[in-house]
């Protein structure tokens, strides 16, 4: 937790290795190495290079605009955007509370999502690795892999997929960017039919869900060894927890605790967010880097998303995800999991506890509801926060008196998450790195540690075994060592020019 | 006993004075058009309603039908020729779709549906036009308008007010609000005024109302714009 990444006393002395994902949908991502004299990693850094310029080109726009506009950040799990920005503005409408069916209506959406992309990263994205291993044949290494061998656990997490994009759809008109909130509240509730032909599925989803939690937990407890120490860092946690500690993905406090679990703060109004938490600039990286004011900027980072929530919350509020939760807890003995790999683990915890918060509001009248405005007395300024899959997700907005935005800042989830994935790396490539000689294998274990915190990135480093990858070996005057690339049909070339 | 004229090889009936364009949605024929809306004078400057009358280019808007034209309309040359008009219309605005409160609203992206655009085929020129949000209710976005003038005719014409203008020429023809300004706070316009309520895009806004119609409730959702066609031009006239 005190590793400097930054600096490097004699950089002249050291090599540097660069894994050069090439992005399709979510950006680019690239990791460099630095390798001291002794071939021995000493720094790493995961550069986000993209640039996007959302907080920029949303100023100037009339603010309803913007929860519809902002969701475009993102095609994966674009209610998450949707949902803080609304959340935002209501604060600028002066509403505290909306009305029981429109926060309902967001809920629901809100959880559909995180079903639907939790269910994308373990099935679709994840599972290939952790079935076969991170070495086996690449070919196989994917969902089709996944539905060669395991037909039946790749069909639930399609459907698993299906039924919370389905419940995006409802909830917001579209199963990708559609339009259901709004600032004050919600433009409709769910019609009799939407909610009869969910809860035709509900109860098969909510078996599926658990079924899921259990391959994960099988997965993890059989190898212990890998998975408790693979890329395994120490760090803070943060999330929002709701009423009483409760886990809550909508809205709650934050709270944060240390690498011992005990609490840093708590019950923090995040309208305030930023009188304690700041954001560091690198120079090698569009990402920001967040951390906790009061710890400072060596001390002060953390870890976001399924890991830290359901370590951060005092409980779940519905009992299979509770059962599981538990069990989690027992598991890592009372003190804090800190492993990478039990995100799996604890995401598809959350994608229980989902299922059934899905399952509770299709049973509740209130979705079905007319009620869907609220107003208030209008404010300046507002802040939204959310647990969107990911992690923590933070809009802040400045509104004028024309309803022109004049500030816009986002905190993403995969920020927060930035100096925890890049200690993930560093402990991986510590540990499979040997020598000047970059190796298939060390590829797929760098790969296998970034994907284990869902980045937004993960799409594009995992497409469908696709990804072409680029790792380059320099001195520090530029000579190349040595020079490893994976191509789209998953052979390894010496160099992406060569081979093609 | 009226008249007729033939369409696309169609018998249309027409009553003395009327245009083909008249004709034709009377009869419940759909020919694609922005700038034309029943109740002002058209204006002829979209050209979207292009037509051959006896082979040849004209606007159907302002073209009185005669005994015995043979009109020609729903080709797949004038139609190739429509959408590059309206290709040509998004790359000169910013027209972002996604965004945009009037989408699912908007004729312009209906008719680019209805005429098959699968891209803007044209680079883009990004023109720089800022917002005019200085009026309490009503935004104006700039970069949405495609001079299609049915508010410069309505105010005129029906509010009285002449709130709103096209200046300069050419490519450099723009919409200007006639306060010395510039601003539409500083003008007499009313949440009323025919003015506010013809704009065919996303330009003359209703603040604080954007997205309040969910997705499969708006207007083109439910029918593709030829759909409408006939029920509109019968509401309207």
């Amino acid at each position: 937790m005190s590793f400097n990444l930054e600096t490097a006393a004699h950089p002249e002395k050291l090599r540097r290795v660069a894994i050069d994902p090439v992005s399709r949908v979510e950006g680019h991502g690239k990791v460099t190495l630095l390798l001291d004299e002794q071939n021995k990693v000493h720094q790493v850094r995961l550069h986000i290079v993209e640039f996007r310029g959302f907080e920029r080109f949303i100023q100037g726009r009339p603010y309803w605009e913007v929860p519809v506009m902002v969701q475009r950040l993102c095609g994966i799990c674009p209610v998450s955007h949707h949902l803080a920005a609304a959340k935002a503005l209501d604060r600028v409408l002066g509403v505290k509370h909306l009305t029981p069916t429109a926060e309902k209506m967001r809920r629901l959406m809100h959880y559909g999502q995180m079903l639907q992309s939790h269910a994308l990263h373990f099935f679709h994205l994840s599972s290939p690795d952790l079935l076969f291993g991170f070495d086996s044949d690449v070919a196989k290494r994917n969902i089709v892999g996944v539905a060669e061998k395991y037909p039946e656990t790749a069909k639930k997490g399609v459907l698993l997929r299906k039924f919370g994009q389905e419940v995006i759809r409802c909830t917001a008109g579209k199963r990708v960017h559609g339009t259901g909130a709004i600032p004050g509240g919600v433009n409709k509730s769910l019609s009799r039919a939407e909610r009869d032909a969910l809860l035709a599925d509900i109860y098969r989803i909510v078996a599926w869900s658990r079924e899921a939690v259990h391959l994960a937990r099988e997965l993890h407890t059989s190898n212990p060894a890998l998975y408790n120490s693979f890329g395994i860092f120490r760090s803070n946690m943060l999330s929002i927890v709701g009423h009483n500690g409760d886990l809550d993905f909508y809205h709650g406090s934050l709270r944060a605790r240390d690498d011992n679990g005990g609490i840093i703060f708590d019950g923090v109004d995040y309208q305030g967010y930023n009188t304690i938490l700041e954001e560091e600039v690198k120079p090698w990286s569009y990402m920001k880097f967040p951390y906790i004011k009061s710890l400072g900027k060596e001390q002060g980072w953390y870890k976001v998303g399924p890991l830290a929530r359901v370590q951060n919350c005092d409980r779940i509020p519905t009992p299979l995800a509770e059962a599981e939760r538990r069990e989690f807890i027992d598991y890592a003995g009372g003190t804090p999991m800190h492993a990478p790999l039990a995100y799996h683990w604890t995401r598809m915890i959350e994608v229980l506890h989902a299922a059934e918060v899905i399952k509770d509001l299709l049973h509740d009248d209130d979705i079905l509801g007319n009620d869907l405005m609220t107003e208030g007395a209008r404010q300046q300024e507002g802040v939204g926060v959310i647990e969107a899959p990911r992690g923590t997700l933070i809009h802040h907005y400045q509104v004028d008196e024309n309803d022109l935005v004049t500030l816009c800042n986002l905190i993403v989830s995969t920020t927060h998450n930035n100096q925890a994935m890049n200690e993930a790396v560093r402990h991986v490539a510590r540990r499979y790195l040997h020598g000047k000689e970059i190796t298939e294998g060390l590829l797929n274990h760098i790969e296998v540690a970034i994907r284990a915190f869902d980045p937004c990135l993960s799409c594009a480093t995992h497409a469908l075994g696709k990804m072409p990858l680029e790792v380059e070996l320099l001195d520090a005057e530029g000579r190349c060592l040595d020079r490893l690339a994976k191509h789209g049909d998953g052979r390894f070339y010496p160099g992406l020019g060569q081979g093609a | 006993m009226s008249d007729t004229f033939i369409l696309d090889g169609r018998e249309i009936p027409f009553a003395p004075g009327q245009t083909i364009l008249q004709a034709a949605m009377a009869a419940g024929v759909y020919i694609p058009r922005l700038c034309y809306h029943p109740e002002f004078k058209p204006h002829g400057s979209c050209k979207l309603c292009t037509v051959k009358v006896n082979g040849r280019h004209t606007a159907s808007c302002t073209y009185k039908a005669a005994p015995g034209l043979e009109v020609e309309s729903n080709t797949e040359e004038l139609n190739a020729e429509r959408r590059t008009l309206v290709q040509m219309l998004f790359v000169e605005g910013n027209h972002f779709c996604p965004s945009c409160e009037k989408s699912g609203d908007c004729q312009l992206q209906a008719t680019a549906y209805e005429l098959g655009m699968m891209s803007p085929h044209f680079d883009h020129f990004f023109p720089d036009r800022p917002v005019d949000a200085s009026h309490p209710d009503l935004l104006l976005d700039f970069n949405r308008c495609i001079l299609c003038s049915l508010c410069v005719r309505a105010s005129r014409d029906v509010d009285k007010k002449n709130v709103f203008a096209l200046a300069g020429r050419g490519i450099g023809s723009h919409l200007i609000v006639n306060a010395a300004s510039g601003r539409l706070a500083d003008t007499n316009v009313a949440l009323e005024d025919k003015a506010v309520q013809v704009c065919p895009v996303g330009v003359i806004l209703r603040k604080r109302r954007g997205f309040a119609v969910p997705i499969g409730q708006r207007t083109y959702d439910k029918a593709p714009i030829s759909g409408q066609a006939r029920t509109t031009w019968q509401e309207e006239g």
